[in-house]
């Protein structure tokens, strides 16, 4: 807080709105608090903490391909073992594609889940997280919005291929994380996308 | 693009008439006209004692900074001056400030007084009517303050020269972002509206996403993904404290916004991919439905009285405008315009929406009167979104995204006339802005 006076006698006013004092005697001092905070102390107490969080639930982007880790497990299976991770990846399909604001889902999309759904009733030791996106185009909450909805097409659509609704939880990324980076159609459309993320069912 | 935005301005300026006040006192009325800009002369402050000498200049400055950037005022260097102002006690020759033309003269003195803090004092003068305009002030603050001092006498000279508010004195809490497209780093920042005194408010280990501000400015709420889903939090903005809002799990919640109350806060609520609006109360954490529609219903703003809520949804098959109750109930669009429409906010004074509008493939910045008329778009480029407005409704702040694999996010202010479209300089990349009140 900065305190204002006016020099010429007659008030003392704290600008701001808050108070208009009477002062026969002109600039009048007025106790001044400390504006500026120590922000980089409080602000390294914070970071420890993000840090610990960051280690149990990380903000994670999966979309590794084959750099294994998409799934806890996945050093144990190679791409050729049916019931690794990466052959999830690889080989069923861990993602489909969406037309410019759509959420329903193509035939070839369909096919896709089929088989992720499959594969999800032969290993019950995987959850998944469906992730949704989308493209650059449209506003942060829009494509927050549109990438729920996704999302949400894909998880209704392998428990009606009877996953088992308690073993997915579906997140939007909006636009926030897009995996190919230019700004044409032929990146937009990789980008308009949903994706199965495995992880092996923690043991308890 | 720029011969795009170069024929919007010549529009604004033929359909405006001029306004210039020349009769009675010194006054620039801010109106759709391109105005020539007010000559002024703001000589370095008289340091009054040794301690306060290394503020002269840099006060002066920022004062010249401030009211040359709103691009209403025009700075005439000291190279020019005919007279040095060596003392703040001393007459003013006004004579010599006619003869450059310096329609305004901003004079000061600083010290700092034997507690250690910096005493500034200011007088604003009328030059041509050979008078003070208003009474002169003193400031009194801490010495690393003194930006914050140098924003309040521009803000002065700007609202007794303009009879509005002023919006120097203000902070704005924003988006850092670092490293590549599909791989950006984001963490809250907050900054002067200048840019200045940056500091940070997370890490960048989580998402964060669009903060906004309280009313009083103390508090700042957000979206973070820290625990692997969006989720919004307050953020106490002296302490760096922050808490979680109280959604139920597995659902998303987004686009938070504070109701003039402080209190109330309004939202988005992902459940089963269905987004709606909801409002809640941060004392109690009683959250209340406000819509209940298969559409999305996002980004709401409640009018400064805060009895009503305009947002964005597509339940007419496309993103467009709507206006509804603060409690809910029957909503009715505002925006018929051709495009998409998103990001609504009110403005201050209530009488405008300033938007972000998609139209072939080319993003928009605008404003509209409530009921949609008078439309009017202030920019055009690959991505513009999000606008916030200053506090005294004069000028918007957005995020302008540049195209392609090496895209940045830049923050840029225009005036609602569409003039002075300009960036705000920032090291690291920097997305969805949101403006303060004016600080106490």
């Amino acid at each position: 807080m900065v305190a204002i006076a006016e020099i010429t006698p007659r008030f003392v006013r704290f600008l701001g709105a808050r108070a208009v004092v009477e002062s026969g005697k002109g600039m009048k001092k007025q106790r001044v608090g400390h504006y500026k905070m120590t922000y980089l102390s409080k602000t390294l107490i914070l970071c420890a903490g993000l840090a610990l969080a960051g280690c149990t639930n990380p903000d994670r982007f999966a979309n590794t391909g084959a750099d294994g880790l998409n799934g806890g497990g996945a050093l144990a299976g190679s791409a050729q073992d049916p019931a690794s991770p990466l052959y999830f990846q690889q080989t069923v399909g861990d993602r489909v594609l969406f037309e410019v604001d759509q959420s329903n889902l193509s035939p070839t999309a369909q096919s896709t889940l089929a088989g992720q759904a499959q594969w999800l009733m032969s290993n019950p030791e995987y959850n998944a997280v469906v992730e949704g996106h989308a493209d650059e185009q449209g506003t942060r909450e829009y494509n927050l919005a549109l990438g729920a909805r996704r999302a949400n097409s894909v998880q209704e659509y392998l428990e009606s291929q009877g996953v088992a609704g308690n073993r997915m939880k579906v997140v939007s990324y909006g636009k926030e994380r897009p995996i190919e980076i230019c700004s044409e159609e032929a990146c937009y459309v990789k980008n308009r996308r949903a994706v199965t993320v495995i992880s092996a069912v923690p043991s308890s | 693009m720029m011969k795009q935005f170069l024929t919007l301005l010549m529009a604004l300026f033929i359909a405006g008439m001029p306004a210039f006040a020349q009769d009675g006192p010194l006054r620039i009325e801010i109106t759709e006209g391109v105005i020539e800009p007010l000559p002024y002369a703001v000589p370095n402050f008289v340091a009054d004692n040794a301690a306060g000498a290394q503020f002269g200049k840099q006060i002066a400055d920022v004062i010249a900074s401030d009211l040359t950037g709103t691009g209403l005022f025009r700075e005439i260097p000291d190279t020019a001056f005919i007279s040095q102002i060596t003392s703040f006690a001393s007459p003013v020759q006004f004579a010599d400030w006619k003869a450059i033309n310096a329609q305004a003269l901003v004079t000061g003195a600083v010290s700092v007084d034997d507690t250690g803090k910096l005493v500034v004092r200011f007088r604003i003068y009328d030059v041509f009517a050979g008078q003070e305009l208003g009474n002169g002030l003193q400031l009194v603050g801490t010495q690393d303050g003194w930006r914050r001092m140098a924003h309040k006498v521009a803000d002065q000279v700007y609202s007794r020269i303009t009879g509005e508010g002023g919006y120097f004195d203000s902070r704005v809490v924003f988006v850092a972002e670092t490293g590549p497209k599909d791989k950006r780093a984001k963490r809250l920042a907050i900054m002067d509206y200048d840019g200045a005194n940056v500091s940070y408010l997370t890490d960048s280990t989580s998402i964060v996403l669009a903060p906004r501000f309280s009313p009083a400015g103390d508090r700042v709420l957000y979206t973070s993904y820290e625990t692997g889903f969006p989720k919004i939090y307050v953020l106490d903005v002296a302490s760096v404290n922050r808490r979680s809002l109280n959604t139920a799990e597995g659902t998303m919640s987004f686009a938070p916004r504070f109701a003039p109350d402080g209190r109330t806060v309004v939202y988005s609520l992902t459940q089963g991919g269905n987004t709606d609006l909801y409002r809640m109360d941060t004392g109690s954490g009683v959250s209340t439905r406000l819509t209940n529609a298969p559409s999305i219903e996002t980004a709401p703003s409640y009018s400064p009285d805060g009895r009503q809520i305009v947002f964005e949804s597509d339940r007419s098959g496309t993103p467009q405008l709507y206006i509804m109750p603060a409690d809910g109930g029957e909503a009715r669009r505002i925006s018929f315009g051709q495009g998409r429409y998103g990001t609504p906010v009110w403005s201050p004074r209530g009488d405008l929406v300033a938007f972000t509008k998609q139209s072939k493939g080319r993003f928009h910045i605008g404003v509209m009167r409530l009921d949609g008329s008078e439309e009017r778009l202030l920019t055009a480029s690959f991505l513009d979104e999000g606008p916030t407005w200053s506090p005294n409704g004069r000028v918007i702040m957005f995020t302008r995204e540049t195209q392609g694999a090496q895209g940045r996010a830049n923050l840029y202010s225009v005036d609602i006339t569409g003039r002075n479209l300009k960036q705000i300089s920032t090291e690291t990349g920097a997305s969805d802005p949101s403006w303060s009140p004016l600080q106490k």
